[in-house]
């Protein structure tokens, strides 16, 4: 956007009306405040960034912490070769896959059935499922460590310290988001859509697979970004109900492992956290786009 | 082809009645338009015929059989949506094949059919394409295809021409007409325009406020409108309706509009009108070409009817004109009587500046007499 906007004002010629002026007054404005931001945002990455390639002894040495004067990539080799590390990121990928699939499956379905079966309740269903997501996790994990542990005592099934437990508790927090996108996405899409299918000969589940779905595909990759970044990065639950080391993901791990008492191994740790940040990253390059117009869909009448 | 015949059919939208236990049988390869303003419940019978509303009482029957309980895509009915409703991610051939797939149809079956539907219908170069690289009228094309390609027993129109400019919408009209002519299938077609309705339909249904006003062919309804509703609806520009007082002079039936405009009733409608003599709130219905300049009408008068000769007969009055439409064909010239409106239409040679008085002659063999009342045309 910025770019086509950049683009214009360069190729068109000046005009000395009150209009150009005030396009100009909005432009630099504009650009003002999107350095600002960027400079507000970006500053911690790269401080990261500086810190990670930097040896321990060159971190306590007190200079310039913006300067690096030997850098070096012992940090990642070191992370990279750790077993331990490789296990968190491994954690962290299945648990992540396996929320985003069954996030997608379950939210898809509902939103669909939310939005087009009219069935007695279902405003109200979808209502609920909204306020599901206002509730924050810093209130859930509280009663959900009670259920787990009056479950552990009735049946004697053990709940806490598995990683796979994390792939019950994240869609709590990701099943209402996505299902409410895709409740949105999907009321966007017109009704004569599924009428048509209907005379077609369409079932309700041909209806979704073959024309809801692919119609609706930006709005499913929004809905997917969103339960993959909330999974990858999510960090109370597992460090609630996770402790030991092998069943840790990224997130806790980078943290319990690298800081040893009151010894932080700031290389190491800004290190992993960027190898941790980089598949989200990744992602939402390849599809920035789509997660773009899929949050703003329905805004306007397409 | 078959015959569609609704029963007494009621829908309730939860407290409100949409539509009030209409009958109507729409006969084998015959094209029935409704129309009506919005909210009359028109689009409602349509979408209850397609089975995507429930009835709430009476019966619908396609061919021989009752279909209430029949699910749409077994009603062997297809549909044209106003804004076509295509499959925006398929290409056309995959829009239009996609009923036929969902059916099991043989592939080179589905083939020949899409083939024929296009060739119909002239889209065979668009078959590629997604529905977002059409335009309206071609999108309309390809949806009207859609429907063909099931070979359906009845074609259902939902207000298709709705979103296409005043221009193409004409050439679809046509094409939609063309069409029919080529694929002779029993056809229902919904439209508030009543020039659509006109020029397509074999019969129309006037529909308003959920009931049924009149069924009949175009002429019927222009010609011999059953209600005042009808009278008012059908036309372009609208019939004109005058309050009027109905006379017994004597020698015959005088219709008084005002103390300086009266008209005298022509010796064939006497007899019919003579029961209303005295009656209070009645109108008279005109329509614009009706009123015209005494000048050119007496020419045009005896050719079209040659009961009623001369100015003497009490058809003339004077009028001052308010305003003046040239249309190119004729001119459209408003005045008052009895404080409303009238719209009479004249020879484009005819001076007709505002403010200037004309020599107006009714052409009352066409009148029509309204009971405002019981909304009847007497």
């Amino acid at each position: 956007m910025a770019q086509t906007l950049a683009a214009g004002a360069r190729s068109r010629p000046l005009h000395y009306g009150s209009m150009s002026r005030d396009r100009r007054r909005a432009l630099f404005w504009s650009y003002f405040f999107l350095v600002v931001f960027a400079i507000f945002f970006l500053t911690p990455p790269i401080y990261m960034l500086i810190t990670s390639l930097k040896s321990s002894a060159e971190i306590s040495a007190g200079v310039s912490p913006w300067i690096v004067t030997s850098p070096t990539l012992s940090n990642f080799t070191g992370l990279l070769g750790d077993s331990v590390f490789r296990r968190f990121f491994w954690n962290s990928a299945i648990v992540s896959i396996i929320v985003v699939t069954v996030t997608m499956i379950v939210s898809v379905l509902a939103a669909f059935s939310l939005a087009r079966m009219k069935f007695w309740g279902s405003a109200t269903l979808a209502t609920g499922v909204f306020l599901t997501y206002l509730v924050p996790d810093t209130l859930l994990f509280i009663p959900l460590f009670k259920m787990f542990a009056w479950l552990n005592e009735t049946t004697g099934i053990e709940l806490i310290n598995q990683w796979w437990v994390l792939i019950i508790l994240y869609p709590t927090l990701t099943v209402p988001f996505c299902t409410w996108i895709m409740i949105g996405y999907f009321a966007s899409i017109p009704k004569e859509l599924d009428e048509a299918a209907l005379i077609d000969g369409a079932t309700w589940l041909q209806t979704l697979t073959q024309i809801f779905i692919p119609v609706a595909i930006p709005g499913i990759i929004a809905a997917t970004i969103f339960a993959f970044t909330v999974s990858w990065a999510q960090f109370l639950y597992p460090l609630a109900f996770t402790t030991s080391s092998d069943q840790l993901v990224l997130p806790v791990g980078i943290i319990t492992t690298l800081i040893k008492g009151d010894v932080f191994n700031w290389g190491q740790i800004m290190a992993g956290a960027l190898l941790g940040a980089a598949p989200p990253l990744i992602i939402y390059a390849f599809l920035m786009d789509y997660y773009i117009a899929g949050l703003t869909a329905g805004a306007t009448k397409g | 082809m078959a015959v569609v015949t609704l029963n007494k059919v009621v829908k309730y939208y939860d407290e409100t009645l949409a539509v009030k236990g209409i009958d109507l049988r729409i006969e084998d390869k015959e094209f029935m338009v409704l129309v009506g303003p919005s909210g009359c419940g028109k689009t409602t019978t349509l979408r209850m015929i397609a089975g995507l509303e429930e009835i709430s009482d009476g019966e619908i029957l396609i061919g021989d059989e009752i279909v209430n309980d029949v699910p749409p895509k077994d009603r062997n009915i297809a549909m044209v949506f106003q804004n076509y409703a295509l499959y925006p991610h398929m290409s056309v051939y995959e829009n239009m094949s996609f009923g036929l797939k969902l059916k099991r149809v043989p592939k080179d079956q589905i083939d020949r059919s899409v083939q024929e539907a296009a060739r119909i219908l002239d889209i065979v170069d668009l078959l590629d394409r997604k529905p977002k690289q059409l335009s309206g009228g071609q999108r309309q094309r390809v949806a009207m295809g859609r429907a063909i390609v099931r070979d359906p027993a009845v074609f259902l129109f939902d207000e298709p021409l709705s979103n296409l400019d005043a221009k193409l919408r004409v050439q679809m009209r046509t094409e939609i007409k063309k069409v029919h002519q080529k694929v002779r299938t029993t056809t229902v077609y919904v439209t508030h325009d009543q020039v659509e309705a006109m020029t397509l339909a074999d019969r129309v249904v006037v529909m308003n406020h959920g009931v049924i006003e009149q069924v009949g062919t175009p002429q019927q309804l222009y010609h011999h409108p059953r209600t005042k509703f009808v009278a008012g609806f059908i036309g372009s520009p609208a019939m004109n309706m005058i309050p009027v007082q109905l006379v017994d002079d004597g020698a015959a039936l005088r219709l008084d509009l005002g103390a300086d405009v009266q008209l005298r009733v022509p010796p064939e409608r006497a007899a019919q009108y003579r029961p209303f003599v005295g009656k209070s709130k009645l109108l008279i219905g005109m329509r614009p070409e009706h009123l015209t300049d005494a000048a050119s009408s007496g020419q045009g008068d005896g050719q079209t009817n040659g009961s009623v000769n001369g100015v003497a007969s009490g058809r003339t009055f004077t009028v001052t004109v308010d305003v003046s439409e040239p249309m190119g064909m004729e001119t459209l010239v408003y005045f008052q009587l009895q404080g409303i409106t009238v719209c009479g239409k004249v020879s484009p040679d005819i001076d007709a500046s505002p403010g200037k008085p004309m020599l107006m002659t009714a052409k009352l063999a066409q009148m029509h007499l309204i009971d405002e009342e019981s909304g009847l045309v007497l």
